[in-house]
């Protein structure tokens, strides 16, 4: 577990029009580290899913509750990103987090399975406060040169 | 053309088919209004819809609900429904979600005519 700093930190309101700001930011941010454009586009992808169920889920569609973004330029032996997302909405079970059965074609439920599909790890899990939920994301450039599991070196709960 | 934020959607009705232009990002602001618009269009029950979304650089997750909705509006009312011009990212995010196999999705709207 490392207890480096964020790179980068941006804290903001749950509101669905600031979506698009971060994703442009994500978007500048992982062609900056070097990943391929579809790539960079899939990460921004992951973010903007987990921020609107934070959003739609979490706080319940109210649009003046706080979220955490933290981002971390991963290097050394795994280049690449790690993302966390932080929020101060009721607990919940991290396991009840999962994505809907594919092949049950409905509309929603869509979310956690792209944002499972797109990167190489991604963890639910409580904050260590009375309230509040984080998902922790990472993309590596190469995948493939990783060796081992897929644990990440995951920033300290806070 | 309708304002919705930064997207914006038209709509021509044409004789063989109604098509429906978004133009911008589709995402959790957007996708209520361009919901809206997909219902509005199928309240008139036309014979065929097809949405291009050849102005359409990113959906997420919402925006293919959005489209799910509209699919299942269209298997109710006996209405062909099909998704025109997909951009990279937004097919992608089909792929992602094993969802380009269930729509008709066709390059050009052209090819939506023979649907």
């Amino acid at each position: 577990m490392s207890e480096k700093a964020p790179d980068l930190t941006l804290q903001l309101q749950s509101k669905p029009k600031l979506l698009s700001s971060v994703r442009s930011m994500i978007l500048s941010l992982t062609q900056r580290v070097g990943f391929d454009e579809i790539e960079c586009g899939h990460i921004a992808l992951a973010i903007d899913e987990a921020l609107a169920n934070v959003i739609r889920h979490g706080y319940e569609q109210r649009d003046d509750e706080p979220i955490h973004i933290g981002v971390w330029i991963l290097n050394e032996d795994r280049p690449g990103i790690r993302i966390m997302i932080e929020d101060e909405a009721d607990q919940i079970d991290p396991d009840s987090i999962k994505g809907r059965d594919l092949e049950d074609v409905k509309p929603g439920g869509l979310g956690v399975h792209i944002m499972k599909e797109i990167m190489d790890f991604c963890r639910f899990e409580r904050r260590k406060q009375e309230k509040g939920m984080r998902v922790i994301m990472e993309k590596y450039i190469n995948p493939e040169h990783v060796s081992g599991t897929k644990e990440p070196h995951s920033p300290q709960a806070t | 053309m309708t304002p919705n934020e930064e997207l914006t959607i038209n709509i021509e009705k044409r004789p063989e088919m109604t098509v429906i232009s978004p133009q911008g990002d589709i995402d959790l602001s957007r996708a209520p209004g361009f919901r809206t618009n997909i219902a509005e269009v199928f309240s008139e029950k036309p014979a065929k819809v097809a949405v291009d979304l050849s102005g359409v650089p990113y959906m997420d997750s919402s925006g293919v609900a959005t489209l799910v909705e509209g699919m299942q509006l269209a298997n109710r009312s006996g209405t062909v429904f099909v998704l025109v011009a997909l951009q990279e990212r937004v097919k992608s995010i089909f792929e992602i979600a094993r969802l380009d196999t269930v729509f008709k999705i066709v390059d050009e709207l052209t090819q939506a005519e023979e649907v």
